[in-house]
């Protein structure tokens, strides 16, 4: 399954660039010593956008909670309908969440609760994105 | 005139109010409807503007009031939530210019200002207050009844309006494109439907409480009944099928556990009401409906979707909001029409509620009982946007109707219809309104 291409924003590039060097980057305020994502231009606790840093993850999570997604809007992806799209709370904070296609993972057969790693996957214009699978 | 949005200060957003000032003070007293179509058919007679007008002279008329009696018009100026005119597609000129133009060819047509209402209603000669309340119509009834209340306005229309075009909801725009911008791709990659998010936290609510999506099927099946005897809604209208429960369990799935049936289908409607304050409601043609509260929803998620327990610790706040403000509690509710939109978040929506002593966990059960017009505990008599269409405005009209004892084949008759509450659209983040049949 090949997702929709990336272009990177000011506020995103960090995150992208990032993903095509295999590294999992997660914003964090460093005057609140907490996490956010989606990345914001300020932190969502403190308010102010001084603080913020990227900072590496170890790429483990969780498997939250899952639906099948049968009738998808985005064009590029209709024809691999039906397909899983998981929700990964990180172990570092399980209120930071990431979708996952769970590539690898039977559609409707998820285990909820299992453990996963991030791995890299190239998009429509070779951006690579976090993906996840589930860990042995 | 230049119209705004509602500033903050015009919403209830946290506990502790204590009762609302005006309550008991601000009425509805007029309804207006156009009628339903799927799509428009491109005519000029029939555009979302066109309705608009429709609705807005039907709920004066209503009323009893003439229109130089108008002081105020509150409106959504946004009109779909998914059908947006395509990029590059020739805008019909004879159509846009079959009215009094605003500098936008698509006002009236795929988005509505005040301005293009005004300037195509000539009888509105003494508004002096507009405003945007934008998202929904239980987003507008929250500003205009505060207008009203704080003398902003004294007869005023509030107005909400759907347009829908040709081709399927949604796949336009970004959905079609191959590549997205960075911050949106955070969240879109993944092709998830509108309706995956409440699918997930209906997911992690039938893993906690034991429940499943086949137990939805009463509540299916109540909701288009109740659809089918609103003449106003688009299933009464054009296709007066009754949803049965074997139909439920068969439908195709969108976003699994959200199936066909669980997404509304999107229409083309516009709604208007007439409110004013308590003291000159009195003289009007209608019964007035008093507004004891309002309050609304601003939670975010942490994460890039809610959590069941926010989602509840959200619809708790808001079901404590409406009763402080009210000075009621949840056994003053004759019945309920909480916002049906994907129809698997009600549940979240009518145990924040407390509706009928329930707690988190409880309401899929609850639909296994009598939850009709004729028994004790009616759920939903509007039919919601299930019963009727996309419009997010059913309840609304419905709580009104039922307290002016004109709700015809709907009208409750299990309880005494009294007190009601109305609105959404999501757990997180939605605006709703407590009706009561007397000021006190
Ligand atoms: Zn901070």
């Amino acid at each position: 399954m090949v997702k929709q291409g990336v272009l990177p924003d000011a506020l995103t590039k960090p995150f992208w660039d990032a993903a095509n060097d295999g590294r999992l980057v997660i914003q964090n305020c460093k005057a609140c010593n907490r996490l956010q994502h989606p990345p914001a231009p300020a932190c969502s606790q403190c308010g102010s956008g001084d603080n913020l840093e990227w900072k590496e993850m170890s790429g483990r999570g969780k498997i939250y909670n899952y639906g099948v997604v049968h009738d998808c809007p985005v064009r590029l992806l209709q024809d691999d309908q039906p397909f899983n799209v998981a929700v990964i709370m990180l172990d570092e904070d399980p209120g930071i969440q990431m979708y996952s296609h769970l590539p690898g993972t039977p559609v409707d057969d998820v285990p909820v609760g299992a453990s996963v790693e991030v791995m890299f996957e190239a998009t429509a214009n070779g951006q690579k994105v976090p993906e996840w699978r589930i860990v042995a | 005139m230049t119209t705004q949005n509602a500033p903050a200060s015009m919403y209830r957003t946290t506990e502790g109010l204590g009762l609302w000032e005006h309550r008991g003070k601000v009425a509805a007293v007029g309804i207006g409807h156009s009628p339903t179509a799927r799509r428009w058919d491109g005519k000029p007679e029939t555009t979302m503007g066109a309705n608009s007008i429709l609705a807005l002279r039907k709920a004066i008329a209503d009323a009893g009031v003439s229109p130089d009696q108008i002081d105020g018009l509150v409106i959504d100026p946004v009109t779909t939530t998914g059908a947006y005119w395509p990029e590059g597609k020739p805008i019909p000129m004879d159509v846009v210019n079959a009215y009094n133009t605003t500098g936008d060819p698509l006002d009236g047509i795929a988005k509505l200002s005040a301005e293009w209402l005004l300037k195509n209603m000539p009888e509105l000669e003494n508004v002096k207050f507009t405003m945007y309340g934008t998202g929904c119509m239980s987003h507008a009834i929250v500003v205009a009844a505060q207008a009203v209340g704080d003398g902003l306005a004294h007869t005023c229309l509030v107005l909400k309006s759907w347009h829908n075009l040709e081709g399927r909801y949604y796949q336009g725009g970004a959905n079609a494109e191959d590549a997205i911008d960075g911050t949106s791709a955070i969240s879109r990659l993944w092709g998830t439907p509108a309706s995956y998010g409440t699918a997930l936290q209906f997911a992690e609510y039938c893993r906690k409480y034991g429940k499943s999506h086949d137990m939805m099927a009463p509540f299916m099946a109540n909701s288009r009944r109740n659809g089918l005897m609103f003449p106003e809604g688009y299933w009464a209208q054009h296709r007066p099928e009754q949803l049965t429960p074997e139909d439920y369990l068969a439908a195709r799935w969108i976003a699994k556990p959200a199936s066909l049936f669980d997404n509304d289908i999107p229409i083309m409607v516009s709604a208007a009401y007439l409110f004013t304050t308590a003291e000159r409601a009195k003289d009007m043609k209608q019964k007035p409906v008093y507004i004891l509260n309002h309050a609304s929803s601003r939670g975010r998620p942490r994460g890039i979707t809610p959590t069941l327990d926010e989602v509840e610790a959200e619809t708790g706040k808001t079901g404590r909001m409406l009763y402080e403000g009210a000075g009621i509690t949840a056994n003053d509710l004759s019945f309920e029409n909480m916002y049906d939109g994907f129809t698997l978040f009600h549940q979240f929506h009518i145990e924040g509620l407390g509706y009928r002593g329930m707690k988190f966990g409880d309401a899929l059960d609850f639909y296994q009982t009598d939850i009709s017009i004729e028994g004790p505990n009616p759920v939903l008599p509007s039919g919601g946007n299930i019963g009727s269409g996309r419009s997010r405005f059913w309840m609304h009209t419905d709580c009104i109707q039922q307290l002016q004892g004109r709700a015809g084949a709907r009208q409750v008759t299990g309880v005494k219809p009294e007190t009601a509450v109305s609105g959404g659209p999501m757990p997180l983040g939605g605006n709703f309104t407590v009706w009561s049949a007397s000021p006190d």
